[in-house]
């Protein structure tokens, strides 16, 4: 069973090393929109799917943020990739599979999931 | 929406928007009263009277990248589908209060869903907001803070990959056991 002494041990770890992260300009910026168009397409799986491959890889340099709507309610759900140059890349019509994909390719291995982003749908 | 609770990862997300600092979200679920009652409480900006009064209607919505809003139109639908009922109440300046009562056993209730991943969405998604979870099962209960969590955390920010995840685990498991 969980409890809060195990969250102090975790918490405890995480301060011996927290001067090492930081986010900074170099992180690479996941935006998954979260307002009520992409809440009922999936976003909600999409995102805890990108924490999760994060969390596993123990990536350091990309963090993920929520957005509300972004005016293209029928591609959601929408992930926005900012690279560390500030290069953005839309992805649409996620769900948890892509989104695991855009992190192992494109934010761990630099390459962008062209498949899965807005070009490639018009 | 497909579970209740993406409709409460919706509702939340007003509170926020409204520059809630704490948001209560209560669950009182029973089987034996046949019924499954969500109160979302906060202390955000609040509406006026009249606005109030127009807003379950999909066309009222402060937002400007699309003229409806619909949030709160979809979570009165889906309570009033199963026989239950909605209310919703606000003061300018002190903050609102929704709630929606669903018919439990109704064919047309949604399930609740996964409220851990609702919860650490939300927590994950507004850094300074304090969120309060308490579901009630009938009669056993459950109850998530982050004010306590965050005394724990003690500096460390609660928006971390691991103790959002830890977050996760702790919230599953207490809902698991309420449901034994
Ligand atoms: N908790 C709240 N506090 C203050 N204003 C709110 C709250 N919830 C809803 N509102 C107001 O009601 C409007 C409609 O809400 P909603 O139905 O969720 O649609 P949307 O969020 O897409 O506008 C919002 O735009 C906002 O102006
Ligand atoms: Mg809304």
């Amino acid at each position: 069973m969980k409890s809060l002494a195990e969250l102090e041990q975790i918490r405890n770890k995480m301060a011996a090393k927290i001067n090492v992260r930081s986010e900074t300009d170099g992180d690479i910026r996941i935006v998954v929109g979260m307002a009520t168009c992409g809440i009922a397409a999936g976003a909600r799986p999409v995102l805890a799917a990108m924490m999760e491959e994060i969390e596993k890889r123990g990536l350091t340099n990309a963090y993920v943020t929520q957005t509300g709507c972004v005016g293209m309610c029928k591609y959601e759900p929408i992930v926005e990739v900012y690279d560390a140059d500030g290069t953005k890349t839309t992805y649409i019509k996620m769900d948890a599979a892509k989104a695991v994909r855009v992190i192992n390719e494109h934010v761990v291995n630099g390459n962008v999931v062209s498949e899965f982003t807005i070009g490639a749908a018009n | 929406m497909t579970e209740l609770s993406l409709h409460i990862l919706d509702i939340v997300n007003n509170s926020t928007k409204a520059g809630a600092t704490l948001v209560q979200v209560d669950i009182d679920e029973s089987v034996i009263r046949n019924e499954l009652k969500i109160t979302i409480t906060d202390n955000g900006c609040g509406m006026d009277e009249d606005f109030l009064s127009k807003v379950t209607d999909p066309f009222k919505t402060t937002r400007t990248t699309r003229k409806v809003g619909m949030g709160l139109s979809l979570f009165k639908n889906a309570a009033e589908l199963t026989g239950g009922s909605f209310g919703i109440t606000s003061e300018l300046g002190k903050g609102t209060q929704v709630t929606a009562t669903f018919v439990h056993d109704s064919i047309d209730r949604q399930p609740l869903g996964d409220m851990a991943s609702t919860m650490v969405t939300l927590i994950g998604g507004s850094e300074s907001t304090d969120f309060v979870y308490r579901h009630n099962f009938d009669g056993k209960e459950f109850e998530f803070s982050t004010v306590e969590v965050k005394k724990i955390l003690d500096g460390v920010s609660v928006v971390s990959p691991e103790i959002l995840s830890w977050i996760n685990g702790y919230i599953s498991e207490g809902l698991g056991e309420l449901y034994e």
